[in-house]
């Protein structure tokens, strides 16, 4: 059914994966603003960030520079992204590796199941991977008896806390280190029951218990930062080395990304080993990277396995304004400095991709009716667009898409309306002397009656002047 | 059609009308002199040790870093000389991860090092040897001369050879998932010593 446009654009599936929320995000929003714990614990973390990242920033003089560049090639890489693809594949294929393309999250899922099988394992260890997050490839590998392993510290933390990700760098920001201590203590086996709440302890704690599950795992299930189209090179930028286990020590590794995740050159990566970590983690470098280009004989994985998925990112593109959110290089940078993000947390944004481009991204991925509440997630304040390594202008795509979402009939009667009034002085004039009846009816503060009650719901009512320009103007 | 034509057909689809071409502005700095206090500054600075010796004074500088009797794993290209008679040595001859993972310490040399990110890359030659070796110890010693320093990225990615086997290594393993702090110490080695040549 879902292949009735054949080869035209289109949105990701809904009923699998995280892209949608259950409730919307005022709703979602408002319980997580009751969770005093969490705001505290989100204040924390992302004022330390910000100013971590200020700092090493504040260091690179041609910073604006880097990020023109970066901008620019990746307009480049999705007015050419066929093409780009192609080559791509071709140069993974020539290296020894096997290139597959998914069309959704359930095309995705299958493939890697069906590869996963293959090898006759019944475990994988994943590094952490925004996309198998979105397509849900963790539910679809316990469906087929499978065990996924998250080897992210953050992932772990969330894996063992049976709880969900809030953040695109840090997936449990949300915890502190007294709650992740008692996380571990409960669904960690084999942990140290003198565990303390000392982040290098916690750290420990984690180095122990994964270690064997590195060591006796045969698969790895990977993302990619960036593949590179003219030598086939995949790049993964990590911290702890967990990735650097998965992508070194398995067998078979299968990675999957999205297709605008492709750039063009080798040197393309010049500019984002610059941006992202000192946009992401606020450092200079972050602690390892890795590139490998298909099999190396003796040398990590023998068997290597790309999967490309759309998952909607065609609908993406194909909106020449909306196209920009497929810049995003993962960074985090627009969470951290979001003032709706730092209050609300990302569970109240319902998709994997939380913050300013995650309002900005699920509702494209899926389509805005899907979605429709999270382009109203922001004030418009513009901190995102300052933030973004890659010039993403997130509030010109928030006002874009809030156009494209279902508007109320009582909004649009409203707006009629007041366009009609503006366009006809004497009306306006009457409009506005009549504006100050309201301030016969009580204080400031109260919502407009239904119909309209639904605007001034998020929003409070100004307050009427005592007397209009116009009447000020008529008496001097 | 098949998953590969319809995705390539979709995005074709939705660049009609095709996107002007673009160029990319490249005026950001690449050129730049090397320096090599930046470096040992910036390894410093996320907890590497730094020993700025010459050449004939490496095994000497191992053997105090190392305890009498520690066994350490090292590629079959290593030079000799670098290696203290106090330790055990083991050159990889595909060795199985479980007795990498139980020596004491790891030695390689580097392919790169860059000064502004504090930065080592290893690309696999027979002196840094197979990935896995600098990963499972829990100790690594990075020797790095002179010559092979870079001031910057842009720099590092020009020597680098795309088609062998890259990590690129910035301190010692770390993680920032608790509250946001750097803690260093999570899967990679916990401690990264670079040995700095003329």
């Amino acid at each position: 059914m879902r292949r009735t446009f054949l080869g035209m654009p289109t949105t990701a599936p809904a009923g699998v994966g995280q892209l949608r929320g259950a409730e919307s995000f005022p709703a979602a929003a408002r319980r997580a603003l009751g969770d005093a714990q969490l705001r505290r614990n989100l204040g924390h973390a992302t004022a330390t960030i910000r100013a971590k990242s200020g700092a090493v920033i504040g260091e690179v003089p041609d910073w604006e520079r880097l990020r023109a560049a970066g901008s620019a090639i990746k307009a480049d890489v999705l007015a050419r992204l066929p093409e780009l693809l192609e080559q791509l594949e071709q140069r993974v294929s020539a290296a020894g590796g096997v290139v597959h393309w998914a069309a959704d999250a359930i095309e995705a899922n299958a493939i890697v199941v069906d590869l996963v099988r293959a090898t006759g394992s019944d475990r994988v260890i994943k590094v952490k991977s925004m996309v198998t997050q979105e397509i849900g490839l963790n539910e679809a590998l316990e469906g087929a008896g499978i065990a996924p392993v998250e080897t992210d510290l953050a992932e772990l933390i969330v894996q063992l806390g049976e709880d969900r990700p809030s953040h695109i760098l840090v997936p449990a920001i949300h915890r502190n280190r007294a709650e992740i201590r008692e996380i571990f203590l409960r669904a960690m086996p084999g942990v140290d029951p003198g565990l303390t709440d000392e982040p290098a302890v916690l750290a420990a704690a984690a180095r122990r218990f994964l270690r064997q599950t590195f060591l006796s795992t045969s698969v790895a299930v990977s993302g990619a930062n960036f593949a590179v189209a003219e030598t086939g090179t995949l790049a993964v930028v990590e911290s702890e080395g967990n990735g650097r286990m998965c992508l070194t020590l398995p067998r078979t590794l299968i990675t999957v990304m999205g297709v605008e995740k492709v750039v063009p050159t080798w040197r393309d990566l010049e500019v984002f080993l610059q941006l992202l970590p000192r946009a992401s983690t606020g450092e200079r470098m972050n602690p390892y990277t890795s590139m490998w280009t298909g099999i190396t004989p003796g040398d990590g994985p023998q068997e290597f396995h790309l999967v490309l998925l759309d998952n909607g990112r065609s609908a993406v593109l194909a909106d020449e304004v909306g196209r920009q959110a497929l810049h995003c290089i993962r960074c985090s940078a627009c969470l951290n400095v979001c003032p709706v993000y730092e209050r609300t947390g990302g569970h109240a944004y319902g998709s994997v991709y939380p913050g300013p481009i995650g309002a900005v991204l699920s509702p494209q991925l899926t389509g805005v009716v899907d979605n429709a509440s999270l382009p109203y997630a922001s004030s418009l304040c513009g901190a995102c667009y300052d933030a973004c390594p890659v010039k993403i202008d997130i509030p010109e795509l928030l006002v874009h898409l809030r156009d494209q979402a279902p508007h109320p009939r009582a909004e649009s009667a409203v707006m009629a309306a007041a366009a009609y009034a503006m366009d006809h002085p004497a009306l306006f004039a009457a409009a506005q002397r009549a504006t100050r009846l309201s301030r016969l009816t009580g204080r400031r503060g109260r919502g407009l009656p239904p119909p309209l009650s639904g605007w001034t719901a998020g929003r409070d009512l100004p307050d009427p002047p005592a007397q209009t320009f116009r009447q000020w103007w008529a008496q001097r | 059609m098949n998953a590969r034509e319809t995705i390539l057909a979709r995005l074709r689809a939705a660049l009609d009308p095709a996107p002007a071409p673009v160029t990319v502005p490249r005026d950001y700095l690449r050129d730049g002199q090397v320096d090599l206090d930046l470096l040992v500054d910036r390894l410093t600075d996320y907890r590497a040790h730094v020993h700025q010796v010459a050449e004939p004074a490496v095994a000497d500088t191992i053997a105090g870093i190392l305890p009498v009797g520690a066994r350490v794993v090292v590629p079959p290209g290593l030079p000799p000389a670098w290696l203290p008679a106090t330790v055990t040595v083991r050159a990889d001859d595909g060795h199985d991860n479980s007795e990498i993972t139980a020596v004491d310490g790891v030695i390689t040399a580097a392919a790169v090092a860059i000064a502004d990110t504090g930065t080592v890359v290893l690309d696999g030659s027979p002196d840094q040897g197979r990935r896995v070796l600098s990963l499972l110890p829990d100790l690594h010693i990075c020797v790095v001369r002179a010559a092979q320093v870079v001031a910057n990225v842009p720099q590092a990615l020009t020597r680098l050879n795309p088609h062998r086997p890259l990590t690129w290594i910035s301190g010692p393993s770390a993680t920032s998932d608790i509250e946001l702090n750097r803690v260093e110490g999570v899967h990679g080695p916990r401690t990264l010593h670079i040995i700095l040549l003329p």
